[in-house]
């Protein structure tokens, strides 16, 4: 074989191998201990999208941060410097984002938050390099704020951790809701006895409640605050009514409000699919985590469809075009790259044996972020 | 703050520490007698509350399932005390501290394994539910008083089989001097196995009867495990008074700190401040009050003088 | 020369060859997992001053590794937000420079632990170990609610603090400072043990009766062991926050202080390298047995078991037999 020849086909060959380039996506989530059930959800979604495009050229990678700020830095670093990951996304929580966000997208990567969507990344934070698909952390909460407004109540008395999270929700509903309060109550972080709010809240001649308490700080909550006689309209974000946590609590969260920026019962022919589709290959209903990542997921391919990661310039804008079927009907990007979208407000209701939400109000319409105008991208 | 409020908020908080004492019985029981630091303790409550929310699930019974957390719980800590904990005895508190802190990610991931990540549904009796009206106006749930009810006849309980049985004058003598009551003709192994049982059991029902007014899920158990720590080292360890009444002061300062200090702090600041300050301060309230009180008594209130 | 000398050297030789493996093989990663063994392994050989020298079994250790991080934290990001800690009476401004942190880091937690130290060496047995986790939890709360210093969020820092001469967003840069440091700490731990300080703690540990019949006061030797492990650990604390450009409240937590522990047992308590074989154990199968199954902790769980209840004196102890002294 001459010269020539050899060195078209190594170049054939050369060429053939650069068009199978893969894309890695890292996904870093809390699969592991007491709050991996948002984890999991995450998961799942977003492989629910990945598996149904079937694109042999995408690989994702999952590992589980077990809810450590130092252990997802560390995951963070092997993906970036080991596996050489294009994409990172998938964290549950504000914290272990903050550890890990700044320092992936100072070294270039993109990241797609798939929940944890903190204030400080969404002002003066903000990065071109980072996205927020699910929502702005401030934003559930503001819905229920404007719907304690909608409905007039002028009394109500609100409650959360003391911790930033919890700070930010409080600040979200009043935000929203513009009027007196009956109490302001910052409950312990982890705190699982609430006998003494409940006390308060009764004696304190609220017409309503707001709270934010996830995971089973806020099935303790409803449980205690179901037996004990007081019998105020409740209200608040999706996170403390999501489909595990309904199951858990049962009978005692049926009737409550909360604000949420999809339920499976929106109506469009993307969420229908969705929700049937992960109903069948789960066995159970999707809850709004796992409709972040099956969004996200689509939103990535819809982007790589159009460009790689690698041209960087090319790929920002393409997801920034978000021309993809969210499960959210329509979807858009705001100058700070979080979403802008439609907030309802859903209320627990049982379906035959299981416990679920249903749409009954939009709170907020096309809502972007309180802290846009901090974004120096505009 | 209303007279009735605040009484209400301490009946709250004399509630939340006879929950505290079962767990914290079992504790002094084992650490008094075996010379054991148990961190595994937080696992049976978690391993009672599991059982309680499969059994209620399954035949709809809440006395089936307080049977079946009191079993599990006996069950699982016989066998742990069996495989590990005997092993455990002659070691120091280093080495006990570690395996069981082993056994909390062995059990804590084993259950997530058996009964996978999602929080289990578990609910009192609907003849225990709804509230009752207190002399002095206070509304108060009925569950809660059945559960101080449950706590104070545990109290009486122990009370009775440390005083009044040869189970009692044994536990009583292997806490004096373990190599006597060998020396004696007493079985100390059987004799160990059994209290750890007692005390694994004392955490199931614990965990059982505060899982159905708060959530069943992994990792319950330790933030009571701790609180349990707080309690046995405030009233002295190896004393069930010491624990009762260590309860009740962690419960009734954890209640009435997370109550009284944000008001303190209103006097200062804003509402919102306030609120936020106050609870910071609150969280930190049983560890100051430990810390004091182990100053003061570097054995406890009821702890034995060295 | 004895088995201990040899492992030891051992030790140390894997140390510096496997970074260096890492280097050549282009394997930035493995790099950052070596560096995450010995920051670990030098908060392990703070505390093992106080627990295997001193036997005080300190289940709030976490405190001072924070207590090290939040030094650097709020150091570091005053100095890059270009805002000054406080304006008065003087204006002390924020810095980036490594060997500066690591001092403030060293002298708040020397004084942490000498608060503390006053404090809880007034009990013994468990009543200490609950007391020390008394003030852990403390700081831990206090940490997650005061807003100032990002509460649970944590403080980012964007980009690794400074040392002079060196370029230590390099990996193997930060690498060597961290093994550099490491190796004086033990050092002055080899000497601590043989000097007469430590020889009367060791004493003291094992029978405090006859120190005291010497005119020794077992309390003030604790204290002064206390002091040094909380000092180290703190300096520890600094690094840590370092590597992960990060600081947050669970470097406080009391899960953290066991950590710490398990790295000390399964190493070996009161042995030179014991912290260093224990914290390389531990991140080895931290990262191993992650990638098996999603249950792990399980596996780590197990693990852990059977070195305690099996393996006598950990794994130093295991293969070099018992401590040599003198």
């Amino acid at each position: 074989m001459s010269m020539k020849t050899l060195l078209a086909a190594a170049s054939l060959v050369a060429m053939a191998a650069s068009a199978q380039a893969e894309v890695k996506i890292g996904m870093i989530t809390t699969l592991s201990g007491g709050g991996a059930s948002l984890g999991i959800d995450t998961r799942d979604g977003f492989m629910l999208a990945m598996e149904a495009a079937g694109r042999d050229d995408v690989e994702v990678i999952i590992e589980d941060d077990q809810r450590k700020p130092d252990v997802a830095v560390q995951l963070a670093d092997k993906m970036i410097q080991s596996e050489k990951v294009d994409i990172l996304t998938g964290i549950v929580w504000s914290n272990l984002a903050m550890a890990v966000v700044p320092a992936a997208t100072a070294q270039g990567k993109f990241y797609l938050s798939t929940n944890a969507a903190p204030a400080q990344l969404a002002g003066r934070g903000c990065n071109p390099n980072y996205f927020s698909v699910s929502y702005q952390n401030d934003n559930l909460h503001e819905a229920a704020g404007a719907y304690a407004k909608s409905e007039g109540y002028t009394n109500p008395f609100i409650m959360a951790p003391n911790y930033p999270a919890g700070q930010d929700s409080l600040n979200g509903f009043k935000r929203f809701y513009g009027g007196e309060l009956a109490g302001e109550v910052y409950t312990k972080l982890g705190q699982t006895d609430y006998a003494a709010e409940i006390a308060q809240i009764r004696a304190s001649g609220a017409d309503s409640i707001f709270f934010f308490l996830p995971g089973g700080m806020g099935i303790s909550f409803l449980k205690q605050y179901a037996d004990s006689g007081v019998d105020l309209p409740v209200m608040g974000p999706a996170f403390s009514f999501d489909q595990a946590i309904l199951q858990a609590v049962g009978e005692a969260a049926m009737g409550v409000k909360n604000g949420s920026n999809w339920s499976k019962d929106l109506d469009n022919a993307a969420n229908a699919a969705f929700v049937s589709g992960f109903e069948e290959k789960y066995d159970r209903l999707p809850s709004l985590y796992a409709a972040y990542g099956y969004d996200t997921a689509n939103l990535l391919l819809s982007a790589l469809d159009v460009a790689e990661p690698s041209d960087a310039e090319a790929f920002r804008a393409a997801l920034k075009a978000a021309e993809f079927d969210s499960v959210r009907g329509e979807f858009s990007f705001d100058t700070n790259q979080h979403p802008i979208q439609d907030i309802y407000i859903r209320e627990v209701i049982k379906e035959g044996e299981v416990y679920t939400n249903k749409i009954v109000a939009t709170a907020i319409e096309d809502r972007s972020s309180a802290y846009v105008d901090e974004c120096s991208m505009n | 703050m209303s007279p009735i409020l605040l009484a209400e908020q301490v009946l709250n908080g004399l509630q939340s520490g006879v929950m505290l004492f079962l767990m914290a019985a079992g504790l002094t029981l084992i650490f008094g007698v075996m010379g054991l630091i148990n961190l595994a303790h937080g696992s049976l409550y978690m391993i009672g509350a599991f059982a309680a929310a499969a059994v209620a699930g399954a035949t709809g019974s809440f006395a089936l399932a307080l049977v079946a957390a009191l079993a599990a719980a006996a069950a699982a800590g016989a066998l742990i005390e069996l495989l590990v904990i005997r092993r455990l005895y002659a070691r120091d508190h280093l080495d006990q501290v570690l395996a069981t802190f082993a056994l909390i990610l062995i059990l804590s991931e084993g259950t997530r394994w058996l009964f996978g990540s999602f929080p289990l549904y578990l609910n009192m009796p609907a003849g225990l539910s709804g509230t009752v009206t207190l002399p002095g106006g206070i509304v108060y749930p009925v569950y809660r008083l059945a559960l101080i009810a449950v706590g104070i006849a545990v109290a009486l309980g122990l009370w009775w089989l440390n005083a009044r049985t040869r189970l009692g004058i044994r536990i009583r003598a292997g806490e004096n001097d373990r190599e006597m009551i060998a020396a004696l003709g007493v079985d100390i192994s059987k004799l160990y196995t059994l209290v750890f049982a007692i005390g694994a059991a004392l955490a199931g029902l614990a965990g059982a009867l505060v899982g159905a007014i708060q959530s069943v899920q992994v990792g319950m158990g330790e933030p009571v495990l701790i609180l349990a720590f707080v309690v046995i080292v405030i009233g002295g360890i190896g004393s069930i008074k010491g624990a009762l009444i260590g309860a009740l002061l962690v419960g009734l300062t954890d209640t009435l700190g997370g109550v009284l200090l944000p008001e303190l702090f209103k006097l200062f600041t804003d509402p919102a401040t306030a609120a936020a300050t106050g609870s910071a301060f609150a969280s930190m309230a049983i560890y100051v009050l430990m810390a004091g009180v182990l100053i003061w008594r570097p054995t406890g209130l009821f702890g034995a003088r060295t | 020369m004895s088995r201990e000398r040899l492992l030891n050297g051992a030790l140390l030789l894997a140390l510096i060859l496997i970074p260096g493996w890492a280097l050549y093989a282009d394997e930035p990663f493995t790099i950052t997992l070596a560096t995450r063994a010995v920051i670990f392994a030098l908060a392990a050989v703070g505390l093992n001053i106080a627990l295997g020298l001193g036997g005080l079994v300190s289940l709030g250790h976490a405190v001072f590794f924070g207590i090290g991080g939040y030094a650097m934290g709020i150091l570091a990001s005053h100095a890059q937000s270009y805002t000054p800690l406080i304006e008065w009476p003087f204006v002390i401004e924020g810095t980036k420079s490594m060997p500066v942190i690591w001092l403030v880091a060293i002298v708040a937690s020397s004084c942490a632990a000498l608060l503390i130290g006053l404090l809880s060496l007034r009990t013994s047995g468990v009543y200490f170990i609950m007391i020390t986790l008394a003030f852990g939890q403390m700081m831990y709360f206090f940490a997650i609610s005061w807003p100032a210093y990002g509460g649970e969020d944590g403080l980012s820092i964007y980009v690794r603090n400074g040392f002079p001469g060196l370029n230590t967003l390099v990996p193997i840069q930060f690498y060597g400072l961290c093994l550099a440091l490491l190796c004086l700490v033990l050092a002055f731990n080899a000497r601590l043990m043989r000097s007469p300080f430590g020889l009367a703690l060791d004493a003291a540990r094992q029978v405090p009766e006859r120190v005291r019949a010497v005119g020794l006061d077992p309390r003030r030797l604790q204290l002064v062991a206390l002091v040094i492990s909380g000092a180290i650990t703190g300096l520890a604390g600094a690094l840590f926050a370092d590597l992960n450009r990060f600081v947050s409240p669970t470097m406080l937590s009391w899960q953290m202080s066991g950590e710490i522990m398990v790295f000390v047992i399964i190493g070996g308590v009161a042995r030179l390298f014991g912290p260093v074989a224990g914290a390389g154990i531990y991140v080895l199968l931290e990262h191993l047995l992650g990638g098996v199954s999603e249950y792990w902790q399980i596996f780590l769980g197990l693990v852990l078991l059977m070195v305690v209840l099996f393996g006598k004196g950990g794994v130093v102890g295991m293969i070099a037999g018992r401590r040599r002294d003198g």
